[in-house]
C-alpha cells in the first residue's frame, strides 16, 4: 500500500504544514511518497527529500506548474494517482482548490479536512464549523484526503529520500495566471505560529491594529483577525481566522475585542490557552477562554505591551 | 449568457448545533433553515451580472427534499429567472450531487456557474472543484472579483498568502468567498413576484446519474468542551498566569 503526499511550497521552500499532512500519512501506514510539482522547485525537491518516512520525491517542475492553477494540476496528480490508494494533500487553499478536481477525474469522493486517522478507510473531521466532529468511512478504493494541519504533530527531516524526475507534462491550456498580490510580512505565518494575537471589530479601525503590533513583536506572535475585521476593511482577508479563513492552534491565542461568533470559535477553539480582552463580560468567547479581561482594549493592550 | 447558480439549503449560520443523542448525526428537527451564505453571495453576483447587462439569464438550481423549494423561492426573490429542483431525500456525498448539476449544465449550457466556496453544515468545500472536473471546465475558486471580458472571465481568488488572478476561459466554474459581494435583501413585491417564476421539479433518479453512496457516515460526537476559564482582575495577573500557570510566555 503506497500513499503520495502533495507538498505545499512557493518554489522555493516546502511549508511546515507538508510535514503534518506527511504525519497523517504514517498515520494511515505505508510506503510513503512526496510530490512536488512547481518551476524551479529543486530546492524545494532537496528539504522535502529530508522528510521523515518518506522514501521517494517525485518532481515535476515545468513551467506549467509555477502557479499550481488546478487545471494542470490535478491532470498531473490524477496520473500519478494510479499507482497510490491514498493521496493527501494539505488542506490549505491549494489543496483545497485542486483535490476534489482530482477525485472527480478518478470518480472518487473526496474526504476534506481530516483531524485523524482512525483505520487506513475511517478518518475523523469537523462539520457544521467545528461544532460536531464526524467520523467518516470512504466507500472507494482510492482515498482523496485533504489533511487539517492543526489536527497533526510535524514529523522529523531527518530522512534521505531518492529524488525522481516526473517527466510527463499535462497543460489543460484552459486557464491562465495573471498576477499576485502577496501580504508581506516580517511575523510568523498564521498557521504555523505558537503564539497569535487577533483583534475583531472591537478594534474600531485599521490604525489600532498597531496596538497588536508591540505585543506581537515581543511575544515572537502572528497576528490574526475576526471576520468584522476584515469586512470592515481594518485588515487584508488573509489575516482571517474562522470556519472560512485560516484554523489556528497556537499555544496562546489572544482575542482583543472579539466576541466570539460560532464562525470564529470554529478557526481557533483549538488552541491551547485562550486569552480574551473584551469589555462586555457577556460577550461568548469568555466562554472558551481560559483567562479573561473585562476591561477596555484601549487602556488594556498598552498596559500589556509596557509589561511584557 | 446565461449563468447557472446551484444552491443549498443548510441550517441557519447563527444556530448553535446538537448532536443527537445516539450519535448519529446532528439534530435538525425545528432547526432553522436558510440559504447556505456562500450561495446567496453566488446568486447577488449573478443578478449583478444580469444588472450590468453581461448575463441575459439567471438560472438557479437545487438538490435536495421537497423544502428547498423554499431556498429556490428567495433566490428568485432576488432576481434570478427561474428555477430547478432537482429532488431527492437522501443526502449525497458532494461528488453525488456535482454528477447531476452536470447534467443540468449539459441541459442549460450556461457560460459561467457560480457555487458558494463551501457550505456551512458539511464545510467539505468540494463540490464546485468537482464540477468543474466533470464538466472540464477551469475554476475560479474562493473568488473575490469576478470580471468577464470577451470570451474570459478574470477571477481574483483569495488564497493563503494574499490575492491571486487567474483567467479562464468560458464556460468556467466560480466558487464565492464572503468578499465577493453583500447580498441584497429581497423586497416585499419581488418575494411575491417570485411565486410566479417558473419552478421545474425533476427527480434526480430520472438524471441517469448512479447515486450509489461514496462514503459512510460511522458516527457524530459532540467536540471536546473546554474546561471554564476565569476573569483575571488586570494585566499583572494576566502575565504572571500566562507565565507561572500556563507557561506559554517566559
Amino acid at each position: 500500500m503506497s500513499i503520495l503526499v502533495f507538498a505545499e511550497h512557493d518554489n522555493s521552500t516546502l511549508k511546515a504544514d507538508t510535514l503534518k499532512t506527511v504525519a497523517a500519512a504514517q498515520a494511515i501506514g505505508g510506503d510513503i511518497h512526496i510530490l512536488v510539482a512547481g518551476s524551479n522547485c529543486q530546492s524545494v525537491a532537496q528539504e522535502a527529500a529530508k522528510v521523515n518516512g518518506v522514501s521517494k520525491v517525485l518532481v515535476a517542475d515545468n513551467p506549467a506548474y509555477e502557479h499550481q492553477l488546478a487545471e494542470n494540476i490535478s491532470l498531473l496528480v490524477t496520473e500519478l494517482a494510479a499507482d497510490y490508494e491514498h493521496v493527501l494533500a494539505t488542506a490549505l487553499t491549494t489543496g483545497k482548490n485542486f483535490m476534489p478536481r482530482v477525485a472527480a477525474l478518478l470518480d472518487v469522493a473526496q474526504i476534506s479536512d481530516i483531524i485523524a486517522v482512525e483505520s487506513s478507510d475511517t478518518f475523523v473531521r469537523p462539520i457544521y464549523a467545528g461544532n460536531a466532529i464526524a467520523t467518516v468511512q470512504s466507500l472507494d478504493s482510492k482515498k482523496i484526503i485533504t489533511v487539517r494541519p492543526t489536527g497533526f504533530d510535524p514529523v522529523a527531516t531527518d530522512g534521505s529520500a531518492e529524488i525522481v524526475a516526473v517527466d510527463s507534462v499535462t497543460d489543460a491550456g484552459i486557464s491562465t495566471h495573471v498576477n499576485d498580490e502577496l501580504s508581506v510580512s516580517e511575523r510568523p505565518d498564521l498557521g504555523a505560529a505558537s503564539i497569535v494575537i487577533s483583534g475583531g471589530r472591537g478594534m474600531q479601525n485599521g490604525d489600532n491594529f498597531k496596538l497588536l503590533e508591540g505585543i506581537a513583536d515581543k511575544l515572537g506572535a502572528a497576528i490574526g483577525a475576526s471576520r468584522a475585521a476584515v469586512d470592515a476593511g481594518f485588515v487584508p482577508n488573509d489575516m482571517q481566522v474562522g470556519q472560512t479563513g485560516k484554523i489556528v492552534a497556537p499555544d496562546l491565542y489572544i482575542a482583543v475585542g472579539i466576541s466570539g461568533a460560532i464562525q470564529h470559535l470554529a478557526g481557533m477553539k483549538d488552541s491551547k490557552i485562550i486569552v480574551a480582552i473584551n469589555k462586555d463580560a457577556e460577550a461568548p468567547i469568555f466562554q472558551v477562554a481560559d483567562y479573561g479581561i473585562v476591561g477596555d482594549l484601549f487602556d488594556v493592550l498598552p498596559e500589556l505591551e509596557g509589561k511584557l | 449568457m446565461k449563468v447557472l447558480v446551484p444552491i443549498k439549503r443548510v441550517i441557519d449560520y447563527n444556530v448553535k448545533v446538537r448532536v443527537k443523542a445516539d450519535n448519529s448525526n446532528v439534530d435538525l428537527a425545528n432547526v432553522k433553515m436558510a440559504i447556505n451564505p456562500f450561495c446567496e453571495i453566488a446568486v447577488e453576483e449573478a443578478v449583478r451580472l444580469k444588472e450590468a447587462g453581461v448575463a441575459t439569464e439567471v438560472i438557479v438550481v437545487s438538490v435536495g427534499d421537497k423544502p428547498c423549494q423554499e431556498q429556490l423561492r428567495t433566490a428568485l426573490a432576488l432576481g434570478a429567472d427561474r428555477a430547478i429542483q432537482i429532488e431527492t431525500d437522501e443526502k449525497l456525498d458532494a461528488l453525488n450531487i456535482a454528477k447531476l448539476l452536470q447534467k443540468i449544465v449539459e441541459e442549460e449550457q450556461p457560460q459561467l456557474v457560480i457555487l458558494g466556496k463551501q457550505s456551512i453544515d458539511s464545510d467539505n468545500n468540494q463540490t464546485g472543484q468537482m464540477l468543474a472536473a466533470l464538466t472540464g471546465m477551469p475554476q475560479g475558486t474562493f473568488a473575490s472579483v469576478v470580471k468577464v471580458e470577451g470570451d474570459k472571465v478574470n477571477v481574483t481568488r483569495e488564497v493563503d498568502s494574499g490575492l491571486q488572478t487567474v483567467s479562464l476561459n468560458l464556460p468556467a466554474i466560480v466558487t464565492t468567498d464572503l468578499r465577493l459581494n453583500e447580498p441584497r435583501y429581497a423586497s416585499l413585491p419581488n418575494i411575491m413576484k417570485a411565486k410566479r417564476k417558473p419552478l421545474v421539479v425533476k427527480p434526480a433518479a430520472d438524471l441517469g446519474v448512479d447515486l450509489s453512496p461514496r462514503s459512510k457516515l460511522i458516527k457524530v460526537v459532540s467536540p471536546a468542551t473546554r474546561k471554564a476559564g476565569i476573569i483575571v482582575d488586570g494585566v499583572d495577573t494576566l502575565i504572571e498566569k500566562l507565565k507561572n500557570e500556563a507557561k506559554v510566555i517566559s
